[in-house]
């Protein structure tokens, strides 16, 4: 992945490329890159609006996280104004402080639960079913659960907070114990965002299953029934090998929206008592309501760095199943 | 390949140095200030900004600004030959995401020119630079040179000043007491005229009423970090300085003291004792909430402000809205812990606090915001904002003429100001605040207040500066 990338960069970096004939025998095995026969200039220029917003957005701003990482800027107060250097104490705490590994834990649970298993297996589920339903019933299942992915963040948090509320929520309405039902959020607030975000974000994994199934040679699907396998065997043994690249290119990129993801904070801020902080809510609350910015710029970086291992291990893994 | 692939990794690393070498001067620059930049604009826009929104959370004062400061300002100017536009930038959110919402705007040098915030914020704002005293902004002439200064009381005046220096004018001021519904209490047996003489009432009254009135809350303490610096300024204040001590006194912070056990301990009782609604406290949305319980009549005590009378519960424009306020509600001095046991050795105490409004150094109309800051904090201004309500004003003009229309402003004014006691105005109450509302969330979760005590000790040392600035007996 990271190969192909450094050929832009490369031409971008280079303002007074040396002269290319020089360069050129040094490398006789080198393949002929530029086969549209742009020239390096060219080149450059067609790749620097792509560059310049890279680094705007993207550069810059994990490089700006790195450098009041190093430093004791708050907020608000004295700190604000002149923040000082303090090396690496941000990490220091950061590696030390309950509270962040008590966050990676919850943003773990979050991740397998409501991602790598929830989403996964509902969204295979889903496609696997709704593969021979009738055409209108298939369209029916295939817009409500797109519906919860498309709508806005805020309005779907409302909706769940109207849906759990302790003495006026549908849940507690249905089961007949208003006034003075479950609190849900507060009484199970992980079991809540976790259910919330299966909920809401199945829709791509059923379209990206849909899809792969459809890549299934329908004759092996036969041959499979001919030869009397039940649907949990041709699944394992047929479908499963066929999809397996969709598989970990799903996996990856749900658990690295869910790692990232903020919106269990519209229903539970993190509360109660930290009890549904995963990393970015605590981060925010870190940064934004205890006004530490160095600090919670640490920590930025540290789950930064997860978020890269998390990509290599899925990479490595999808390349080796695809080698075997 | 190999050759390519290095030089990529050099033009990348001296482009990531590069990054960081233009960043590092970036944190914490400070504006130029020039206080007659665009005085004689003869077109001009101003913004205010507020925590207020037309039909929500303190709609008083958004359909004020709307209805009389903006049209009232337009004529003024259009007098002297000036057009101006004024803006509204109204809001409804929770204490603490304002605050995080103006500290952005004014660290960014953004945000309406005007600004309401709460005049605890202002050591942090002033430190962090994004305040200025307001003679920088206007000049020093014509910051001095109000005449509204005359009809503010020095200590109101100082809610909004910093280290002896004016940043900006309060509006009004607040006190502290305990609101009870009076219909519950008659059920239970208890006086209409209550007036707890030590915290052991506040509890009998709670037992009483936990046995005779089931299925209401008997006592609504503000507790945890879902309720922010509610739960600072309503409950743990008002007790701390019931024991005799304040949060911050002769250079050091109460730490693990007798004081903050006693404090925590109160919590212990109420929240282990099924006086108070643990569930409440830890509710993202727990405050509005105990807000509309207590509006519905099913919490019996409530520790607020008088914000909570004019504001929450008011009949007509309230969030809550209580028709029955008058007769249903009554309020209560908070006593100290013993009788004489309070802060300059006081029966009853309480807290005040109160907002304001500051000029945002960014904007590039100084003179303009702060004649519109003038008329906003007129007589004439206060008398509207008030309409046919009480509050207590920044203004004795104003106080003396109107706080005869509500009792209970009345009694706030009387009877809760001459025994109050204002929050410690330091850059780093906030960071304290918060370390008391989790010691707070601790005991109401289970822990005892000497482990909650313990850890508050802890997390505040080196937040005000180790060990020898706070107190731990």
């Amino acid at each position: 992945m990271g190969r192909p990338r450094l050929t832009p960069t490369d031409l971008a970096a280079a303002p007074a490329p040396p002269p290319a004939a020089a360069a050129k025998p040094s490398r006789p095995a080198r393949p002929i890159t530029d086969v549209v026969g742009l020239g390096r200039p060219r080149a450059v220029a067609f790749v620097a609006p792509a560059l310049a917003l890279i680094g705007v957005f993207l550069v810059f701003p994990a490089v700006w996280t790195l450098y009041i990482g190093v430093t004791n800027y708050r907020l608000t107060g004295a700190a604000a104004k002149a923040p000082s250097f303090v090396g690496v104490d941000n990490y220091r705490t950061a590696l030390s402080d309950p509270a962040f590994y008590h966050s990676l834990w919850l943003t773990l649970i979050f991740v397998l639960g409501s991602a790598a298993i929830g989403q996964n297996v509902l969204g295979l589920g889903l496609a696997w079913v709704l593969r021979q339903a009738n055409r209108w019933v298939r369209r029916l299942i295939e817009s409500l659960v797109l519906l919860a992915w498309i709508l806005p963040s805020s309005v779907v948090a409302f909706l769940w907070i109207a849906l759990l509320d302790r003495d006026a929520g549908t849940v507690n309405e249905l089961l007949g114990h208003t006034p003075g039902g479950t609190p849900w959020l507060v009484a199970y607030p992980m079991t809540s965002i976790v259910v919330f975000n299966i909920w809401r974000g199945t829709a791509f994994s059923m379209m990206l299953y849909s899809a792969a199934l459809s890549s299934v040679p329908p004759s092996h699907l036969e041959t499979a029934r001919l030869a009397g396998s039940s649907t949990a065997q041709t699944l394992r043994d047929v479908v499963l090998p066929h999809i397996r690249r969709y598989a970990v290119t799903n996996t990856l990129l749900i658990t690295l929206w869910t790692f990232n993801d903020f919106t269990p904070f519209l229903l539970t801020a993190g509360g109660p008592n930290h009890r549904s902080e995963v990393a970015p809510v605590y981060i925010y609350n870190t940064a934004i309501i205890g006004g530490q910015m160095g600090y919670s710029g640490a920590i930025s970086l540290i789950v930064l760095l997860i978020n890269l291992l998390l990509a290599l291990v899925y990479l490595r893994a999808g390349r080796a199943r695809s080698r075997s | 390949m190999r050759r390519s692939t290095w030089r990529g990794r050099t033009a990348l690393a001296v482009v990531a140095l590069t990054t960081l070498a233009g960043t590092a001067g970036c944190l914490g620059k400070s504006s130029n200030s020039d206080s007659a930049r665009n005085s004689d604009a003869k077109d001009f826009t101003v913004t205010i900004g507020d925590n207020a929104i037309s039909g929500g959370k303190n709609a008083q004062g958004a359909d004020w600004i709307t209805n009389w400061v903006i049209p009232h300002f337009v004529a003024d100017e259009k007098a002297k030959g000036r057009t101006a536009h004024v803006k509204f930038q109204g809001s409804g959110a929770a204490d603490e995401d304002y605050k995080a919402k103006v500290a952005l705007d004014l660290k960014t040098g953004s945000g309406p020119d005007l600004y309401s915030i709460d005049g605890i914020w202002l050591g942090e704002f002033a430190d962090a630079g994004y305040i200025k005293p307001l003679a920088d902004l206007v000049g020093k002439a014509s910051a001095d040179g109000w005449d509204g200064w005359a009809q503010i009381p020095p200590a109101v005046q100082q809610a909004f000043s910093y280290k002896g220096t004016r940043y900006g004018v309060s509006q009004g001021t607040d006190g502290r007491v305990i609101f009870f519904n009076k219909k519950l209490f008659a059920q239970a047996g208890l006086s209409a005229d209550w007036q707890p003489k030590s915290w052991d009432d506040i509890i009998a009254a709670g037992q009483t009423l936990k046995a005779k009135v089931p299925g209401v809350t008997p006592i609504q303490l503000n507790a945890g970090t879902a309720m922010g610096e509610a739960t600072t300024a309503q409950a743990v204040l008002p007790l701390l300085v019931g024991t005799g001590k304040e949060l911050y006194a002769n250079g050091k912070w109460q730490g693990n003291t007798q004081a903050v056990r006693d404090m925590l301990g109160m919590y212990q009782q109420i929240y282990k004792g099924g006086l108070g609604d643990p569930v409440l406290q830890e509710d993202a949305k727990g405050r509005d909430k105990s807000f509309a319980e207590f509006a519905a009549g099913k919490i019996g005590m409530l520790f607020e402000s008088d914000y909570l009378w004019r504001g929450v519960i008011d009949p007509t424009n309230g969030i809550d809205k209580m028709p029955t306020r008058d007769a249903d509600v009554g309020y209560a001095l908070i006593p100290a812990q013993k009788p004489g046991s309070g802060v300059h050795g006081q029966q009853y105490v309480s807290i005040s606090g109160g907002g304001g409004w500051i000029v945002n150094p960014a904007t590039k109309y100084p003179q303009q915001t702060w004649e519109l800051l003038q008329l906003l904090s007129s007589k004439d201004a206060t008398i509207a904002f008030l309409g046919n309500k009480a509050q207590i004003t920044e203004r004795q003009d104003v106080n003396s003429q109107v706080l005869a229309n509500d009792p209970m402003l009345t009694f706030v004014s009387q009877k809760v100001l001459p025994l109050t006691t204002f929050r410690p105005g330091f850059a780093v109450y906030p960071q304290v605040s918060q370390a008391l509302e989790q010691a707070t969330l601790d005991v109401v979760e289970g822990k005892t207040p000497e482990q909650a005590a313990a850890t508050y000790q802890s997390t505040i040392e080196p937040l005000v500066g180790g060990t020898a600035k706070v107190d731990s007996n």
